[in-house]
């Protein structure tokens, strides 16, 4: 029989069910003298009666024993391990992603359950350009050129633009692309989901955030109880099942960094209390500018306290740091807008969408004088957003939240490496 | 001068007056914020850790440290206890100055011992070191993980993980800057 004809009666080897010969086609993983471990992407199994290579595709005819070992009559290389040196060394993709094709698969489930929650409750998903004229002016995202655009660091003045068109409830899951971003919890291309809702405030989309996450878990782990690394919470669980601990940024820095912040204090005003308050503040001087001394803080006392047991949501950040959210009626010196953290990650982030055009061209003109002041790249406006908010844009709320978070969320992974097939620095 | 983008474990620069020894460096950026270095560093004079976040783009002195050529001889109790490779002068350091480096120090290794002021406060191993192995299972049994490593203890006494093809008494190379294996290597 020829070899493609014996490669089509294959049995994966977890399906094997012994008395009468059968053909197992995989990779052999290891061999001694007694035998091999040969692996297919259902399992491996112990082969013994032929001589195997570690690294070659084989296929294998046998019959399996009842002491669960395949005894081979005949195997046959399909493809031959032609790199020198020991087969499983580092630098094999068999060993790169070995560990992971498991995690890959869970992310491809769960990729389904997001789809399948929202198209449950009634949203449509839109695809959005990743190639933008104008990819967002924020002071601290930086965009990767692309010819004569850039690639987006978020969907979201397109989103917005969807709904200035008539759309309710949309949701994009899209690449976004943020130049020099690479860490544990960072890759410079990274997959977000945003949705968005018209005539909805942002306490809706809590509460569409606290059962997404719960609904994924469930798909992908068949519970709401999240694995965590064994660095963080020496690996206690966490309960991902709403409802979520809920703090204001202002109850959470009294809380945690001891002292209180308004949102209409200056830099000099915050740096002192964060001092008197007894934070280290490393690097932090008079010059710094508001959201430096904000996030020093923020990052030194009240981050590593977020999320732990139950995610938590804070909400009602300080109007310097209002990004594209509305002032909270009421109260100027706050914006809606909330973000998520659970086990050690930041999760999302969400606004009541500022939809007043002539506040959306200030706070342009601010990112634009404060990218300018700190000699940074300056971008494009988006004329056809500014448009769309001048056309009208209903009362809508919308996030964006990192599904490589999620993922790593869910399986206790400590890197985003443990959950794509290919970060940046494995091209 | 290093920047924070310098900034990974091994690396020895003064901050806040005193020298340190960065054990962890990680980028740590807000979604809206600005980037930090997240490190914690181990006090090179007294051995304590402290952790700070440090704004992307700080700048600090490499640690005004200097360094002999000394080979590792024994442990003694709590000590580790080093000798000058020309003078034959002996030095002593204590566990917590070594931290976790123990896994990689075998009799004999010829290492870089740091002194400030004249005391040894801490030492810099070669990147690669050849240790044997003790123990490991054969590859083709145990391992149900479905991964393609296993576990395997060190003659040092430390543990790492190492390719299924590994063998009891087989000598490895082994990256000291992050513990992990690289190749086998014929007897040491």
């Amino acid at each position: 029989m020829g070899l493609d004809a014996l490669i089509a009666q294959r049995t994966f080897i977890a399906e094997l069910r012994g008395e009468h010969p059968e053909v197992v086609c995989g990779r052999v993983a290891a061999a001694s003298e007694v035998g091999a471990r040969v692996v297919d992407s259902t399992g491996w199994i112990l082969v013994a009666g032929v001589a195997l290579r570690p690294g070659d595709w084989v296929v294998v005819e046998g019959t399996l024993g009842r002491n669960g070992i395949l005894l081979a009559t005949h195997a046959t290389v399909a493809t031959p391990y032609r790199k020198g040196g020991h087969f499983g060394s580092p630098g094999d993709e068999f060993v790169r992603l070995g560990g992971r094709l498991g995690r890959l698969q869970l992310r491809d489930q769960a990729m389904q359950a997001v789809r399948d929650f929202f198209h449950q409750r009634g949203f449509i998903e839109v695809e959005t350009p990743l190639m933008v004229p104008s990819p967002g002016l924020e002071l601290h995202l930086d965009a990767v050129a692309a010819d004569d655009r850039f690639l987006i660091t978020s969907p979201e003045y397109q989103l917005k633009r969807v709904l200035a068109g008539g759309a309710d409830k949309v949701f994009s899951i899209c690449r976004c692309f943020r130049r020099g971003e690479r860490g544990p919890h960072h890759n410079p291309e990274f997959t977000m989901i945003e949705w968005y809702r018209a005539w909805a405030g942002y306490q809706t989309i809590m509460a569409d955030t606290e059962e997404l996450v719960a609904a994924v878990a469930r798909a992908v782990l068949g519970t709401t109880q999240a694995r965590l690394p064994d660095t963080t919470d020496g690996g206690a669980g966490l309960e991902l099942g709403p409802p979520w601990e809920r703090i204001t940024v202002g109850g959470a820095m009294l809380r945690w960094a001891g002292f209180a912040v308004n949102g209409d204090e200056t830099a000099a005003d915050l740096l002192a209390r964060a001092r008197t308050a007894g934070l280290a503040m490393s690097g932090i001087d008079d010059r710094s500018p508001w959201d430096d001394v904000f996030f020093a803080a923020f990052l030194e006392a009240v981050e590593p306290q977020l999320g732990r047991g139950r995610p938590t949501i804070v909400y009602e950040w300080p109007a310097p740091l209002a990004a594209l959210a509305r002032h909270k009626p009421g109260d100027p010196r706050v914006v809606e807008r909330f973000e998520a953290y659970a086990g050690g990650l930041e999760l999302c982030n969400a606004f009541g969408e500022l939809t007043d055009p002539a506040e959306q061209r200030r706070r342009f003109k601010k990112d634009l004088a404060d990218r300018a002041a700190r000699k940074k790249a300056l971008y494009p406006v988006d004329l056809k957003f500014l448009a769309a908010l001048d056309e009208g844009l209903p009362p809508c709320a919308g996030i964006a939240l990192g599904i490589d978070r999620l993922m790593m969320l869910l399986l206790g992974a400590p890197d985003i490496r443990d959950v794509v097939a290919f970060t940046d620095d494995e091209l | 001068m290093y920047d924070t983008s310098d900034l990974k474990k091994g690396l020895k620069i003064m901050f806040e007056g005193g020298p340190f020894l960065v054990i962890e460096a990680q980028f740590v950026k807000p979604g809206k914020g600005a980037a930090f270095t997240r490190t914690k560093m181990r006090n090179l004079l007294t051995g304590s850790t402290i952790e700070r976040n440090i704004r992307s783009g700080e700048k600090m002195p490499p640690a005004d440290v200097e360094e002999n050529e000394m080979t590792f001889l024994y442990k003694e109790g709590d000590a580790f206890v080093f000798m000058d490779s020309r003078t034959y002068d002996q030095v002593q350091l204590a566990e917590n100055l070594i931290g976790d480096d123990w896994r990689w120090l075998k009799d004999n290794l010829a290492c870089h011992v740091l002194f400030y002021n004249s005391r040894p406060i801490a030492i810099s191993l070669p990147n690669f070191v050849e240790l044997q192995v003790t123990k490991s299972e054969p590859g083709v049994k145990g391992d149900t993980s479905g991964g393609a490593m296993k576990a395997a203890t060190l003659s040092t006494g430390a543990e790492i993980n190492v390719p299924l093809f590994i063998n009891e008494g087989d000598f490895l190379r082994i990256d000291t800057r992050d513990g992990q294996y690289i190749e086998r290597v014929k007897g040491g």
